[in-house]
């Protein structure tokens, strides 16, 4: 589904990928794990068009590397990114709206489908965005993502700052969201949780990618196991 | 009843403040820049509406109707010609920029124009009735704040229910995340500083029968714009529009209480004591610089 081969990115003059290439099949989730720095986000934002970079990255057969954020949403590629960013000063009903911005013909039906997976936003259609908890803006955030109907759904560190069981819920509804067709692509501070319910999953360290394997190869794996899970 | 006039006096001129404020702040809101040629894309307005009444003989009230959408279209080719390249870029770059094209606007009119003021004479320019307690009302001055009115409301329509709008919103609000719905950012820049000339260039329009027309009239308004901004809280459009009001009365209040000389000391005096106790201004956002 995606195709991604010797892609190089960075800030400014600073490298930060070097030559990743990976590859997402459609109905997978893929994780991505990796230590602080080691460029996460980074591959992320390159995907979603917010990091300009050079190298090749096909999306269902067509190039997608040098256009624009909103183009690339168009494609069906969307990107929750790290630290939520909702618009706090739209009602969550509004931010949902805006998850929709690309195809508001379909926004009835997706709102639906938005508030079954997440019952807690369709108790409060009209509060402000700002003034929801962490794990509820969590929420929001994905579920803002889901109203693009995306193809692929990339979550940046969705379990960052919450409470394990906000977490766990989280990390429900994303099993829940890959068992109705979404393909998923996940970055995530918890390798256990995230490599759990991965079928797959990349290592990555200081911009390249270093092991690969299925989730439950990955978590056997002795180095994994010593980097990332402290065993 | 030197209070009431005051009061009424200060509330119709700052309805003008509050529509040029409201484009400023709009304009930093979206693209987070602050707009230096704001008084001169309002000294443009003045000029149009000068301009299309000598000339043409078109009302100034009326001649908005042309006005405005010349000089959306003008603000949006600026920004998609220009400014779209300093935005996220370090403020002096921006700072120069604005400043620069205001500078052209300015000694542009002053070699088309000279400096000599112009006067823009309606046949109720100096008409006004009176309220009971010999409370006096400018004609023209109360038709601009009618009109200012009118304009506010048909901007906050736009904002709250339109898609466009909303999508200016969330620009404002966030930026990356606002690319990631698919909203073209680039696009929302253009239409948000072509919203705010057309403001600016309506609020000078709406006051060039009350104030005399030259190549830097817009300067005074500049000025009061930022403090106008800053005191509703940047980025905030209902806070400039509430700040305009105040500001106009404060000023009318000085001007009556102390003297007019003194009115511009109390509006700063004002902005630096927002500064002070309250940065983010009447309406600003938690935590923003």
């Amino acid at each position: 589904m995606l195709e991604i081969r010797n892609l190089n990115a960075g800030y400014g003059e600073m490298p930060v990928l070097k030559s990743v290439s990976l590859s997402v099949s459609k109905g997978e989730i893929l994780s991505i794990v990796g230590s602080n720095g080691a460029g996460k986000s980074t591959l992320l934002k390159s995907i979603s068009g917010v990091v300009r970079a050079s190298g090749s990255m096909d999306f269902l057969g067509a190039p997608i590397v040098d256009l624009k954020p909103h183009e690339i949403v168009r494609r069906g590629i969307v990107h929750v990114p790290e630290g939520r960013k909702i618009f706090p000063e739209l009602t969550v009903s509004e931010n949902l709206r805006m998850g929709a911005f690309l195809n508001p013909q379909h926004y009835r039906s997706r709102i639906e489908m938005v508030f079954d997976l997440f019952p807690r936003l369709a108790e409060r259609p009209n509060q402000l965005g700002g003034t929801m908890s962490g794990g509820e803006q969590q929420m929001l955030a994905i579920a803002r993502g889901l109203m693009g109907d995306p193809k692929l759904l990339m979550l940046d560190e969705p379990s960052l700052g919450l409470s394990p069981l906000y977490a766990e819920t989280v990390f429900r509804s994303i099993g829940e969201i890959n068992r109705n067709g979404v393909t998923v692509l996940l970055v995530e501070q918890n390798v256990f949780l995230s490599l759990s319910i991965s079928n797959r999953g990349y290592v990555i360290e200081t911009g390249s990618v270093v092991l690969t394997g299925s989730g439950q190869e990955l978590l056997e794996n002795p180095q994994v196991k010593k980097a990332f899970l402290g065993m | 009843m030197l209070f009431f006039q005051s009061l009424i006096s200060g509330i119709l001129t700052g309805g003008i403040y509050a529509l040029a404020a409201m484009g400023m702040s709009l304009v930093f809101g979206v693209m987070n820049i602050s707009n230096f040629a704001h008084g001169d894309l309002m000294m443009l307005g003045m000029y149009m509406a000068y301009y299309l009444f000598t000339l043409l003989n078109i009302d100034p009230f009326l001649s908005l109707v042309l006005i405005m959408p010349a000089a959306f279209v003008f603000g949006y080719a600026i920004e998609k010609t220009m400014i779209n390249r300093v935005i996220g870029h370090p403020s002096e770059n921006q700072i120069l920029l604005t400043v620069g094209l205001g500078l052209i606007m300015g000694n542009t009119a002053l070699l088309a124009f000279t400096s000599d003021p112009k006067i823009l004479t309606t046949s109720y320019s100096s008409s006004s009735f009176n309220l009971p307690g010999d409370i006096s009302v400018s004609i023209p001055m109360l038709l601009s704040f009618l009109v200012t009115c009118l304009l506010t409301a048909v901007l906050y329509l736009f904002l709250s229910t339109t898609r466009t709008g909303m999508a200016l919103r969330a620009t404002s609000q966030n930026r990356e995340a606002a690319q990631l719905m698919g909203i073209d950012v680039s696009r929302m820049s253009a239409i948000a500083f072509g919203i705010g000339t057309l403001l600016a260039a309506s609020a000078g329009a709406l006051i060039a029968q009350t104030y005399y027309i030259d190549p830097f009239a817009g300067h005074t308004f500049l000025l009061k714009s930022f403090t106008i901004c800053v005191l509703g809280g940047l980025g905030s459009v209902i806070g400039a529009g509430v700040g305009g009001i105040v500001i106009g009365v404060v000023e009318a209040m000085s001007a009556a209480y102390l003297s007019s000389e003194w009115k511009d000391v109390v509006v700063f005096v004002l902005f630096l004591a927002i500064l002070l106790l309250r940065p983010r201004g009447l309406f600003g956002r938690k935590g923003e610089q």
